[in-house]
């Protein structure tokens, strides 16, 4: 349904930032960006958002299409029209609005006054939390809180496809495995694709079908979930974990130099 | 019962001072009003809102007085025009400066000022129009409004009629906004915007047109304040933003993004301002007391009464 071909985005016309990226989202999956910092995994998803525009970014080659439409140079509304909802990240509220009116907002694109109404039934169903807090404030809720309402506003707007930045960002390890837990639930259930970027890899490979590893504005791997459980440089640089037992020569502990190969 | 005083003036004095503060406060509501619903929206604060009210004002007297219409038909055409001009404003002015420092529209709204400052003495001149809303069939002023408190106050008080207009003008604004706010999609929508641009956008609000609706709102707002002023006292195209600038304190000290905060920080101002005119002089209570007032709010409070405080968890 997205397909996101040979893409470069360029901020302030100078900073190129993602020299040349391919993905794509099948309906019904869910899809992990995993990357380092500063890799270009929030601007892939402005990118198909259209919030790069907010920024001064821009796509300058290659192009996004959303089921054979596109959308690349769209506005932020007409994309959000169309059926994408991207969650930003860092649990951005409203936040001098209740939880409730925070979900509201999110369905404010939406003509279907009914169906607005079943659907904050359904987000108060995954996070029954939130019903508790309606009327709360929502500048005060808990960090889990403030996530669990940020997806539930993306919920709300009804999207074919839902990108997620960073849901695990500054939650206890508990919390995230409950908001991964809902999210693979909402793609079950509701059938909702979504592309997921995480700096957690151990949680996001847990969930998703597909993952594509970025570095340095590029896809430097990607694979089935399973597949990228079992890569070597996946089990070491993301995951943590070294073959046990082995002893390790202090060459190979320097692993930018095996990073720098790789991306060669 | 002459010997009833208040701080060595007459009480009943006094009282007449406090209730016609609360009703001049009111007027500084109203202009409040539309400063508070573009800065709520878009973060810029209006500092022409009070050319604003002149050039509505001015509207509905040429579409009542020089063209004879009926007083309601030449209200809502002054409205219509006022929308069409805040939408003009918004779009040709600020638009463009999205993003831009708070200075550079500082700067732009000030230019406005000017601008419709000049428009307006060109095509009125620079006589004050009195709009005679508030006159009998000879085009006399209404008379005064007595209330009979002389037993127990130790005098009559004495309330104009146009100020308690002003007072009733005010209600129905405040009260519409605040259903509008709260209880209207639109409302939610703008409200949203007024938090975070970003992200209203990721969620589809059409920001930019939010922003053009909160200008239509103000004008809206700011011809019924030009108005009422006109049937008070007379368009007067130097008094009128002067008077508009004794509002900046009460937005100040209510807070800007607060609609109930413009409205009791009018009513302080205007209070602060009548009593400090009756007990020092009215040079003292116009010019001096108010901008103490600001000073004083900027100092101690400078989120205001009710203003957004920034939500920060620890």
């Amino acid at each position: 349904m997205l397909a996101i071909n040979n893409i470069e985005v360029v901020y302030s016309d100078v900073i190129l930032v993602l020299r040349g990226i391919s993905l794509r989202v099948e309906e019904g999956q869910i899809i992990a960006i995993l990357g380092a910092n500063g890799a270009g995994k929030t601007t892939t998803l402005k990118a198909v958002s259209g919030l790069l525009r907010t920024e001064l970014g821009e796509v300058q080659r290659g192009s996004i299409e959303f089921n054979g439409t596109r959308i690349d140079g769209w506005s932020p509304e007409e994309i959000v029209r169309l059926g994408i909802v991207q969650v930003i990240e860092g649990r951005r509220l409203f936040t001098h609005l209740t939880t409730e009116e925070n979900l509201l907002v999110g369905a404010l694109v939406r003509k279907d006054r009914a169906a607005v109404q079943r659907d904050l039934e359904m987000v108060y169903h995954y996070f029954p939390r939130l019903k508790d807090l309606r009327r709360k404030v929502s500048g005060y809720l808990s960090g889990g809180e403030q996530q669990m309402l940020v997806i539930g506003r993306g919920l709300m707007g009804h999207p074919s496809l839902m990108l997620l930045d960073e849901p695990s960002l500054g939650l206890a390890p508990l919390l995230v495995n409950e908001i991964f837990e809902v999210v693979r639930r909402i793609n079950a259930e509701e059938g909702t694709s979504i592309l997921l970027v995480e700096q957690n890899a151990r949680a996001a490979l847990d969930v998703v079908d597909y993952g594509y590893v970025m570095e340095n504005g590029r896809v430097v791997l990607d694979g089935p979930a399973e597949a990228l459980r079992e890569n070597e440089d996946i089990k070491e640089f993301y995951l943590g974990l070294t073959s046990v037992g082995k002893r390790r020569s202090y060459r190979e502990v320097k692993h930018y130099k095996r990073r720098k190969r790789w991306l060669g | 019962m002459a010997d009833l005083v208040l701080f060595g003036k007459p009480l009943f004095l006094a009282v007449q001072w406090l209730l016609t503060g609360l009703l001049v406060g009111s007027m500084y509501s109203l202009v409040a009003l539309g400063l508070v619903v573009i800065y709520k929206a878009s973060s810029v604060f209006n500092f022409s809102h009070g050319w604003l009210m002149l050039v509505g004002g001015l509207l509905c007297w040429a579409f009542f007085q020089d063209q004879g219409w009926p007083l309601w038909v030449s209200i809502l055409a002054a409205f219509a025009v006022a929308v069409i001009l805040g939408l003009l404003i918004e779009r040709v002015t600020l638009r463009p400066l999205i993003g831009q420092p708070v200075l550079t529209t500082i700067m732009m709204t000030l230019a406005l000022a000017q601008l419709l400052q000049g428009i307006v003495m060109l095509v009125w001149g620079a006589n004050p129009h009195p709009l005679p809303i508030f006159a009998d069939a000879a085009g006399l002023p209404m008379p005064p409004l007595k209330l009979p408190t002389a037993g127990f106050l130790g005098g009559d008080i004495i309330l104009k009629v146009q100020l308690l207009w002003s007072f009733v003008v005010t209600a129905l604004g405040f009260g519409a906004l605040t259903l509008f706010f709260r209880f209207t999609r639109t409302g939610l929508s703008m409200r949203a915007a007024a938090e975070d641009h970003q992200l209203a956008q990721s969620v589809g609000l059409p920001v930019r047109r939010i922003f053009g609706l909160a200008w239509a709102i103000a004008a809206i707002v700011a011809a019924a304040a030009g108005i009422v002023q006109g049937a008070g006292t007379g368009l007067d195209p130097i008094a009128v933003p002067t008077m508009a600038l004794r509002a900046f304190p009460a937005v100040l000290l209510g807070g800007l993004e607060s609609i109930p905060g413009a409205i009791v920080g009018g009513l302080t101002i205007g209070v602060v301002e009548t009593m400090t005119s009756g007990y020092i002089s009215t040079s003292a209570g116009q010019e001096l007391a108010p901008f103490l007032v600001l000073m004083l709010v900027l100092i101690i409070k400078p989120d205001g009464l009710f203003g957004q405080k920034r939500i920060e968890r620890i």
